[in-house]
């Protein structure tokens, strides 16, 4: 568990210090968010109801930013063979990694949808669905991106492709989590927030073992 | 720091393979406690592979890798990489944190609470401890990768081209470290064009 912690404080650090992914993320949400209304006019009603999946596309792209650097530094200067050589599995130092996208890029978003949702004119009915679903389903987000970092790792250019591997998989949690504050703005109950919550549970109990599998091939190659 | 003990390493007929191409084959090297093993050999002639090899970074083609460490024969990869000490190409050296936070993580990340300071002192990097590593030169970042061998305390040195960037006083304490890691039953296992003023045995790779 300490190297677990000690693996994970690392992480947050660089990702403070190297640029600030948290920040950029955020910066990135709040343009696409900003930029929706430009596109589809004034229209404070259709704003309202496309609010959720606008929010929740947003927030998907948004944390696609970081996922490129979330292994392939380490990949580039050596230290993960330094990683795969300690104490703990390849299947830990996964899910280390994507706990650390989840603090520094899912966390914030979440966070920072609110604010965001206030300028789409959202419903305050589908407030706390909207923060409850991205707190559920962002955990899926990075944890599915962590796949795609490591299938991506050894791969030149590898950011450019990791979107067309990551965006497909995620597509029902924003499928299931838009439907939620969707339905829960008009008053209808479903079972999307329980598909949400199996498929972020799903994918985050997956993850670490399908990077790591991925990892193992990479460092082989 | 105690190291754990080791007996020998063992390659036998070993194959390494890459893209298709058999970079080298049939290749059998012994190593025991307190023995220096040079590889030397042209570029491309497989002296980083065997070293992964060696790690169970690789799989070999062909052949077998055998550790016997505390009575016991270790011959699954994953078994064998927790005696390993890596220095490799690369110094793995993340330039946004400071040499004192490079090794604090590594012992951290191996289990150790041990004082960061003393291995940081031991290669001359006390005075840039706290400096972040971007500003560190190639030879500095060298030392601080000897530095994370010290906290790791592995028997086991896989070593590729340690001395490169070092100065000539650099090569004078790596020349101590890798003496006294012989001394207390380690093995070391490395590939280098330079000389060693340490006694050795000389595997060459065609």
């Amino acid at each position: 568990m300490m190297s677990f912690l000690a693996l994970l404080t690392r992480d947050l650090r660089l990702a403070v210090r190297a640029g600030g992914s948290a920040f950029l993320a955020l910066a990135f949400f709040a343009a696409v968010v900003t930029l929706v209304p430009f596109g589809i006019g004034a229209d404070s009603a259709l704003l309202a109801r496309t609010a959720a999946g606008i929010l929740w596309v947003a927030a998907v792209l948004a944390s696609l930013l970081a996922f490129d650097r979330l292994l392939q530094l380490d990949m580039e200067d050596g230290s993960l063979d330094l990683l795969a050589l300690g104490p703990i599995p390849l299947e830990a130092i996964a899910a280390a990694k994507g706990l650390a996208h989840w603090l520094t890029t899912g966390l914030p978003l979440v966070l920072l949808s609110p604010v965001l949702a206030v300028l789409l004119n959202l419903p305050s009915r589908g407030f706390l669905a909207l923060i409850t679903s991205l707190a559920i389903g962002t955990p899926a987000l990075s944890a599915i991106g962590t796949i795609g970092a490591a299938l991506t790792i050894s791969v030149r250019r590898g950011g450019l492709i990791l979107p067309l591997i990551v965006l497909p998989l995620v597509a029902p949690a924003v499928i299931f989590g838009a439907g939620f504050v969707g339905s829960t703005i008009d008053g209808i109950q479903n079972g999307a927030i329980w598909l949400l919550s199996a498929f972020s549970l799903g994918a985050v109990l997956l993850s670490p073992f399908a990077a790591a599998s991925a990892i193992r091939i990479a460092l082989s190659g | 720091m105690n190291v754990p003990a080791v007996d020998f390493i063992a390659a036998d007929r070993l194959t390494c393979s890459r893209a298709g191409r058999v970079v080298f084959g049939d290749l059998t090297l012994r190593a025991r406690s307190g023995q220096l093993v040079v590889i030397e050999g042209a570029n491309g002639s497989g002296k980083t592979s065997l070293l992964r090899l060696l790690a169970g970074l690789l799989e070999p083609t062909e052949g077998s890798i055998v550790l016997k460490a505390e009575d016991v024969e270790h011959s699954d990869a994953e078994e064998r990489r927790r005696f390993v000490g890596w220095l490799g190409h690369q110094d793995a050296v993340k330039p946004q944190m400071t040499p004192a936070e490079t090794v604090r993580f590594f012992a951290r990340l191996h289990g150790s609470t041990g004082n960061s300071s003393d291995p940081l002192k031991l290669v001359g990097l006390k005075k840039m401890a706290d400096l972040p590593c971007q500003y560190l030169s190639a030879g500095q970042k060298k030392r601080l990768a000897l530095a994370r061998l010290q906290v790791l305390a592995r028997p086991l040195w896989l070593l590729d081209e340690p001395l490169a960037a070092l100065d000539s006083e650099g090569k004078v304490l790596f020349t101590s470290l890798v003496t006294a890691h012989l001394a207390s039953g380690g093995i070391a296992i490395m590939a280098t064009h330079e000389p060693i003023e340490v006694p050795s045995d000389r595997l060459r790779l065609s």
